[in-house]
């Protein structure tokens, strides 16, 4: 069995500007609605409480919101977590309140109220600095392997790939994240796991089709850049397309079977593994054709010289 | 012939698997309650007090599954979690307060496995249950008390060389001590005097005509920081272990950060009752000369400090402390020979020479016992933290009857329960700087068990839907690829087992069945690339070779640029991305061994070396 058998290769470099449009205008919107709406951040980043309160019946959430409203926490807000019975209760970090004993007086004033016994499932507490020193240290992680694989990619490769690499990287991340944002999903630790995730995912894609693109252009010498680029992404289509479809499988296995606070983790990674299946196609080999990659950039062996003017001109 | 393997090949993968599958199994084994029973402070359990034990247990119709000695722990397995409740009691009552009884879930792994150091994954408590604690030092707070300290030290350095000045003052915001003197000759005197006995102080001029700064170095702030954060993780460590908690982690996390996990936990009002009061005790000198009404009224006179008693009392102390609660080793809370409770103290013999030598001169002059208290108040500093009210309070003075050595008491104490208090906290040492739980995870052990079943569960259909889509994808080469993934998933669970660091969380277990879908990845690309072959009009050998050969190369440069960023996750991240990067890494490389040697055997033992006329792929 064979998804795709091509006796030609598509010529998918038709599509460079058309998919750069595209990527365009899902970037823009992202940050739009990133700069806009904002992410809507979870406990880990904003800091505040979170209570996970097990009912022994299906859960009553206005008479909950009620008790908790009248020992003075109104501005808490009380969802279903995963099932009718676990009660979800998120209160925000507030001057008067004392939040590192707030979880176990909630769960006094929740049991005073239920005859039947409510159970703690889990309390977090984030205190707001800690939160503030997630966000940079996120960003930082990400910043960091960003450059890592610029690096590698540039001494195993070539700029122009390093460069078309990184930028599909952060085209990924960017829109995973401007869809979160967009739909107004909770953004939380294992969210930000999920896309450092992704970006080990989708450089590992890229790179299988960056190892054809150079080993076309040594193969097929009377070709145009574009035609080895089109050859390249043809004949790894298959490879592409599997994997991403077992991910794809796993993913939603763990989204389904994974409980509900892996949810997050799992939504990014699925949205994450198709548009960085996309971006390795389209993003990356664009950009580096368009920024003029050539046969001769390629070709064993490089001119050490060239190549070290090079690196120092982009870095 | 092509493709045929020399038998050593075979012999190190069958190895490497056979040590895998071994370190893996005693995750497969159920783990039974247990009781671990230590001694409090260090202490070691005799096997007259285990036998003791077995033999209390027997009489109250427990039946132990084993109660063995072990580092100087008794560790006692029980059948059901009643049996094990029972036995605490038991235990509890027979031994008293010098033992700790901790709930633990012990593996039941057999003993061969033991003995070769098997044991199973480490569970993060998102797994098992318990209590997560993060806490900050304030450090601020440990740098004004060296500032204070250094006051009172240039003082009576300067006294003693006859360097007369004219103010000595602390200025705790800008992190120095100002020296004003009457004459510029008076400021090198004073300046030599000071730098002869601390070459590392730091001058800077002053403001005012005559005064300079004097600031510690930057090595030594570091010190002083270093030194308060290693003291209160000594602290934390010991009052956890009052509390009971088996395996519990105690961990330095950043500059000025500790991390406390207590598995199993789930009382955690208390327990953060006892972590969280961060109390110290001084000794001072009461200054029964100084005119108290004019302090009252505003005119303290230097030197001297006003506090107040419980009942507000106020009281003036000296500023020199006599001693800290660093020094105290010991203490435990008793009846004096008028039935009054009282609290023995013991201090360590640094702590006993500064005692005896600066009550010497003090005897029959009063000596009060200030207890000091750091409480997280309502109001937050610029950065959302809340800021620490010093609540310090007199608790009693009595008179120095004589020179006081390394055991004294303190008597006066109004109640039996606060003179057990105040053992407690003393015992339990005191904080150098204080301490604030800045995040608190609590995850109850019903959810921890329902996290691993959902975990064990997706890893499990994961798995099977890869399988099937392998099989109807590639045929007998898709057989070869699952015993591939299935030899994946062994590796990575005993790779896991035999780090001593990686501990498996809820996000590690979603590495996993992550792992798991890219894990055939490698697979897919060698399989592809044959089938390229074949297409090229190449012989069934010629494909499998070149096959391996030309994937391979593809599949370390993707690899390692993935492994590099789980490599910078593991390095930058913490929990949770921590606990993922450690599977993703390791995956990472269980995938490439099984996918590039494994496969490569099993195809090459079934369709190598031989002529094949078509390959089923």
């Amino acid at each position: 069995m064979q998804i795709f058998n091509f006796k030609q290769p598509l010529n998918f470099m038709r599509l460079k500007w058309a998919a750069i449009i595209l990527s365009s205008i899902m970037l823009i919107a992202s940050v739009a609605s990133i700069s806009i709406k904002g992410i809507n951040w979870g406990l880990d980043f904003t800091g505040g409480t979170v209570i996970e309160a097990g009912f022994a019946q299906p859960a009553d959430l206005p008479a909950v919101r009620q008790t908790l409203a009248v020992a003075g926490y109104s501005d808490a807000v009380v969802q279903l977590f995963g099932t009718s019975r676990d009660v979800l209760i998120r209160i925000p970090l507030r001057e008067d309140i004392e939040q590192a004993t707030l979880g176990d007086e909630v769960m006094a004033i929740l049991n005073q109220n239920n005859a039947n016994g409510v159970t703690m499932r889990r309390i977090e507490f984030v205190g707001p600095s800690v939160g503030e020193e997630l966000k940079q240290d996120g960003g930082l992680a990400m910043l960091v392997a960003l450059i890592g694989i610029l690096l590698y990619v540039t001494m195993r490769f070539e700029w122009r790939l390093s460069v078309g690499a990184v930028i599909s990287l952060a085209h990924d991340a960017i829109i995973t994240m401007g869809l979160f944002s967009i739909l107004g999903l909770e953004f939380d630790l294992t969210v930000l796991a999920a896309i450092l995730a992704l970006i080990g995912y989708s450089i590992n894609d890229t790179i299988v089709v960056f190892d054809r693109i150079r080993e076309s252009f040594r193969k097929l010498r009377d070709t145009s850049v574009t035609e080895t680029i089109n050859d390249a992404i043809t004949s790894t289509l298959n490879r592409t397309v599997i994997t991403s479809l077992t991910t794809v499988l796993v993913l939603i296995v763990l989204f389904y079977m994974g409980g509900a606070l892996i949810h997050g983790f799992a939504t990014a990674l699925l949205f994450g593994v198709a548009i960085g299946t996309y971006s390795s196609i389209y993003v990356a080999s664009s950009v580096a054709e368009i920024l003029g990659i050539s046969r001769e950039d390629m070709l064993p062996p490089p001119p050490i010289e060239k190549e070290g003017e090079n690196t120092e001109a982009l870095l | 012939m092509l493709n045929k393997n020399p038998l050593w090949r075979y012999l190190l993968v069958i190895g490497v698997l056979l040590l895998a599958l071994v370190y893996a199994l005693p995750n497969l084994y159920p783990e039974d309650p247990a009781l671990n029973i230590s001694a409090t402070r260090g202490g070691v359990v005799s096997e007259q007090a285990r036998a003791e034990l077995e033999r209390s247990f027997d009489q109250a119709n427990i039946s132990a599954k084993s109660v063995v000695l072990e580092e100087g722990q008794v560790l006692a397995r029980f059948n059901t979690t009643e049996d094990q409740l029972q036995a605490r009691e038991i235990a509890a009552e027979k031994l008293g307060a010098n033992y700790v009884t901790a709930l633990n879930l012990a593996p039941a792994t057999p003993a061969w496995l033991n003995a070769i150091g098997a044991s199973p994954m480490k569970l993060g408590l998102d797994l098992r249950g318990g209590v997560h604690f993060l806490m900050a030092v304030d450090m601020k707070a440990a740098l004004n008390k060296n500032l204070n300290d250094m006051e009172e030290t240039f003082r009576a350095d300067l006294r003693e060389d006859r360097v007369r000045y004219r103010n000595i003052q602390a200025d705790l915001a800008k992190g120095y001590v100002t020296i004003t003197m009457r004459s510029a000759e008076d400021v090198a005197a004073a300046q030599a005097a000071l730098k002869k006995r601390d070459r590392e102080l730091v001058f800077s001029p002053g403001a005012e005509e005559f005064s300079f700064n004097t600031s510690i170095s930057e090595l030594r702030l570091k010190e002083i920081q270093e030194y308060a954060l290693e003291q209160n993780i000594t602290i934390i460590r010991n009052r956890v272990n009052e509390i009971g908690v088996a395996e519990p982690i105690v961990q330095r996390q950043g500059a000025d950060r500790i991390v406390v996990q207590l598995p199993g936990v789930q009382d955690t009002a208390k327990a953060k009752e006892i972590l969280g009061a961060t109390a110290t005790l001084e000794f001072r000198l009461v200054d029964t000369d100084a005119d108290l009404a004019a302090a009252l009224e505003g005119r303290i006179p230097p030197g001297t400090e006003l506090f107040y008693s419980r009942d507000g009392r106020p009281v003036l102390l000296e500023k020199k402390i006599m001693l800290t609660g660093e020094h105290i080793t010991g203490a435990s809370s008793s009846f004096d020979e008028y039935s009054r409770p009282q609290v023995s103290i013991k201090l360590d013999a640094k702590g006993g020479n500064k005692l005896s030598e600066s009550t010497r001169t003090a005897i029959g002059r009063r000596m009060a016992s200030v207890f000091i208290e750091y409480k997280p108040s309502e109001e937050l500093d610029e950065k959302g933290n809340p800021i620490l009210v010093k609540n310090q309070e007199v608790i009693n003075d009595a008179t120095i009857q004589a020179r006081l050595g390394r055991d004294f008491r303190i008597t006066g104490i109004d109640s039996p329960g606060e003179a057990q208090n105040l053992a407690t906290l003393l015992r339990a040492g005191a904080l150098l700087a204080p301490i604030q739980i800045i995040e608190e995870r609590t995850i109850g052990p019903s959810l921890g068990k329902e996290n691993i079943q959902l975990g064990t569960t997706a890893i499990m259909w994961g798995m099977v839907t890869v399988l099937i889509f392998m099989v109807i994808y590639y045929k007998a080469f898709g057989l070869v690829a699952n015993l591939a993934l299935v030899a994946n998933l062994v590796l990575i669970v005993g790779v896991m087992s035999m780090i001593p660091g990686a501990t498996l969380t809820l996000p590690g277990m979603a590495g996993i069945v992550l792992t798991v879908g890219m894990a055939v990845d490698a697979n897919v690309l060698i399989f592809e690339r044959i089938r390229e072959e074949l297409a090229d009009g190449r012989s069934v050998q010629q494909a499998i070779h070149h096959g391996y050969d030309r994937a391979f190369a593809t599949i370390t440069d993707s690899n390692i640029t993935t492994l590099l960023v789980a490599l910078i996750l593991f390095g930058i991240g913490t929990g949770p991305v921590k606990g993922f990067a450690v599977t993703l890494a390791i995956g990472i490389l269980t995938s490439i061994f099984t996918a590039v040697v494994g496969t490569r055997l099993l195809v090459n033992l079934f369709w190598g070396g031989r002529r094949v006329q078509s390959l089923p792929i």
